[in-house]
């Protein structure tokens, strides 16, 4: 793993909190977006409370890569404690916090008060964030006034007008429903595109991670069980567990038709009515391998792919495919045994229609 | 105002009460409403203004209001760091210090009086040094009175604003600090405003109970017109000599608690909800 130590964010969290036990390690690299996913009581959020501070650490150690050098923020066994209120870290809470006695503009004005901007240039300075994220004409509004997404982008707002170093994002989507967040969602990936700090998310969501991070680390029991890029994960996931959890094919791309077009050119029929970008969510469980390219059945998706890897986790098989569309598949190892697979087979993966679920983008 | 009541009537009816416990319930309303009744029934109302116009009368009047409102400033200065520290910091004997701060609140207030007489009086363990070194006499004298009414009002405030700082959700303070905010600048911008409701109703209770002081003012201030003469003194006294005047001042007291109690029912007990701004 990289060093991260330098520039970006580098920390080593151990901690006790009742029954959780924490040890984790996270480096990220300025500009990077890492999303932490895992199940409930896993202990994600408390990794966001100890980098922001709200939550010391007992052992390890914290460093932000600042202008003027490394900053360490957390280091018990140097005597080193940054309050949250003096670290370059914004946070946008679960539900959001938005302050209900002040209206969005003040909300979002708060942190530049805090830190002794005069009044006018606080207000100046977050109505030219409300308007960046296009709630100019809510500025007036208290935030039981707003909607769960504009009540988003207000937390955001509020968290990025001090110009953290690092964003720290818990469950941002959890708060909306199903209607709203798929909008909400691309709102929020064109926002935190335009912001060039270190942002970390926390999520139970694949897809949101998928659709916001460009690496997942994925959490149990207060530990990272594995950490690493998207498809990667999916390609090689270390343990049942994290295959389970988060190894899915999530593919991308426009719908028009009921036929999803990807970059690359792939064509896949779905079921869902969606129309536009959208995610395509394919459970490797769900894509079964041939040797020929007929459909005999009412298979309505196949495409030809070549073995690139072949990773077995206990009595199966995850069988990565390269070509149009990368796909992996898991089968069984005796399904395994009778294809007679190996590395750079040509094959095909087929996929009922109904099997795929699709997400607008 | 009108539209929130009708729809606070309109709650109500949603349930039905068994008989006999509407019953019960309707005795109880009586038991409160009747002594006010008799006490309404048998007011001299036209000489009730030229009761109220006697100097004696006005000088009370006065020094209750101001002595009240005193206290309510202490209680409120005292009080809510008090609150504070209660809600928030974990040291061993909490809940004892908690039950001595309170304590006042539950003793007869007679008792409270004795209480501050021996500590504070003038040769009791700690008012002979008031006395010698501040020139401070306290038993007697109009800041006595402030002194025991702040005694016993003060645990109204501090256990209203308690139970607020419990009952806040820490994670908006969390929000504050990692905004930037000091603990103080959080305190003052984020958790100040959000208890303001609790502040209020505190505030209010500690006035009342402060402006309805007797037990305590009488044994540790006495009773000395102009001075030490809260307006329950006086009408206590007028209850020997004029018993009309003393169901004047009576009324007087009850008008304002009244007021004060319907008031903060509305506005700060949640009442009635706040409508929301367009």
């Amino acid at each position: 793993m990289s060093p991260g130590g330098t520039t970006g964010l580098s920390a080593d969290i151990g901690l006790q909190l009742g029954a959780l036990d924490l040890d984790v390690t996270l480096n990220v690299e300025p500009g990077e977006v890492v999303a932490i996913l895992g199940p409930n009581g896993a202990g994600k959020s408390t990794v966001l409370r100890a980098l922001a501070g709200l939550t010391p650490i007992h052992r390890g150690r914290i460093t932000i890569g600042a202008a003027d050098g490394v900053l360490a923020v957390d280091d018990p066994s140097a005597g080193v404690f940054v309050p949250p209120e003096r670290r370059p870290v914004g946070v946008v809470f679960q539900d959001y916090l938005l302050f209900a006695h002040l209206s969005a503009l003040e909300n979002v004005a708060f942190g530049l008060r805090a830190r002794g901007v005069p009044r006018s240039e606080a207000r100046r300075q977050a109505g030219g964030w409300l308007e960046r994220l296009g709630l100019a004409d809510h500025a007036g509004h208290r935030p039981r006034q707003l909607s769960g997404g504009q009540a988003q982008r207000v937390a955001l707002a509020r968290a990025l007008a001090t110009e953290p170093r690092l964003l720290l994002l818990d469950e941002p989507l959890a708060a909306l429903d199903a209607g709203t967040r798929s909008d909400v969602r691309r709102d929020l990936r064109r926002h935190l595109e335009s912001f060039d700090g270190m942002r970390v998310l926390v999520t139970h969501d694949p897809v949101d991670a998928y659709a916001l991070a460009d690496r997942v680390a994925i959490m149990d029991a207060g530990r990272v069980v594995q950490i690493g890029t998207l498809s990667d994960v999916t390609a090689h996931p270390r343990s049942r567990y994290v295959a389970n959890l988060v190894g899915i094919n999530l593919v991308s791309g426009s719908v028009d038709g009921g036929v999803l077009t990807t970059e690359s050119g792939a064509h896949v029929v779905i079921a869902d009515a969606v129309a536009g970008p959208t995610f395509a969510v394919v459970r490797p469980q769900a894509v079964s391998l041939q040797r020929d390219a007929v459909a005999t059945s009412s298979v309505r998706n196949i495409w030809p792919g070549t073995v690139a890897d072949i990773d077995r986790i206990g009595d199966r098989c995850r069988v990565s495919l390269r070509g149009v569309l990368p796909l992996t598949a898991e089968i069984t190892v005796s399904a395994l045994e009778s294809l007679a697979l190996r590395p750079g087979d040509e094959i095909f993966a087929a996929v009922k229609a109904t099997d795929i679920e699709a997400y607008p983008a | 105002m009108r539209r929130s009541r009708a729809g606070s009537i309109r709650q109500v009816s949603g349930e039905r009460l068994p008989v006999p416990a509407l019953v019960i319930a309707l005795v109880a309303i009586a038991f409160f409403a009747l002594p006010f009744i008799g006490l309404l029934w048998r007011a001299p109302w036209s000489t009730a203004w030229s009761v109220l116009s006697k100097d004696h009368v006005r000088t009370a009047l006065v020094l209750s209001i101001k002595c009240s409102l005193a206290a309510t400033v202490l209680a409120l200065i005292f009080g809510v760091p008090l609150a504070w520290l209660l809600a928030r910091v974990r040291f061993p004997g909490r809940s004892v210090v908690r039950a001595l701060c309170t304590l006042s609140m539950v003793v007869p207030p007679v008792v409270g009086g004795v209480a501050l007489f021996f500590s504070f009086g003038r040769r009791g363990l700690f008012g002979q040094y008031l006395d010698r070194w501040f020139d401070l006499r306290l038993p007697f004298t109009t800041p006595g009175v402030v002194v025991a009414q702040t005694f016993v009002a003060m645990p109204f405030l501090v256990l209203t604003v308690e139970a607020a700082l419990r009952q806040l959700d820490r994670r908006f303070e969390d929000a504050a600090r990692t905004l930037g905010g000091s603990r103080w600048y959080v305190f003052r911008r984020i958790t100040l405003p959000t208890i303001t409701p609790a502040l209020v109703a505190g505030s209010v209770l500690a006035w009342a109970r402060a402006l309805g002081e007797f037990g305590a003012t009488i044994t540790f201030a006495g009773n000395y017109p102009g001075r030490t003469q809260t307006m329950p003194l006086a009408t206590y006294l007028a209850l020997e000599s004029d018993p009309e005047e003393a169901l004047i001042l009576s009324l007087v007291l009850i008008g304002v608690s009244f007021v004060v109690l319907v008031g903060l029912r509305d506005r700060w007990l949640g009442g009635a909800p706040r409508p929301v701004a367009a």
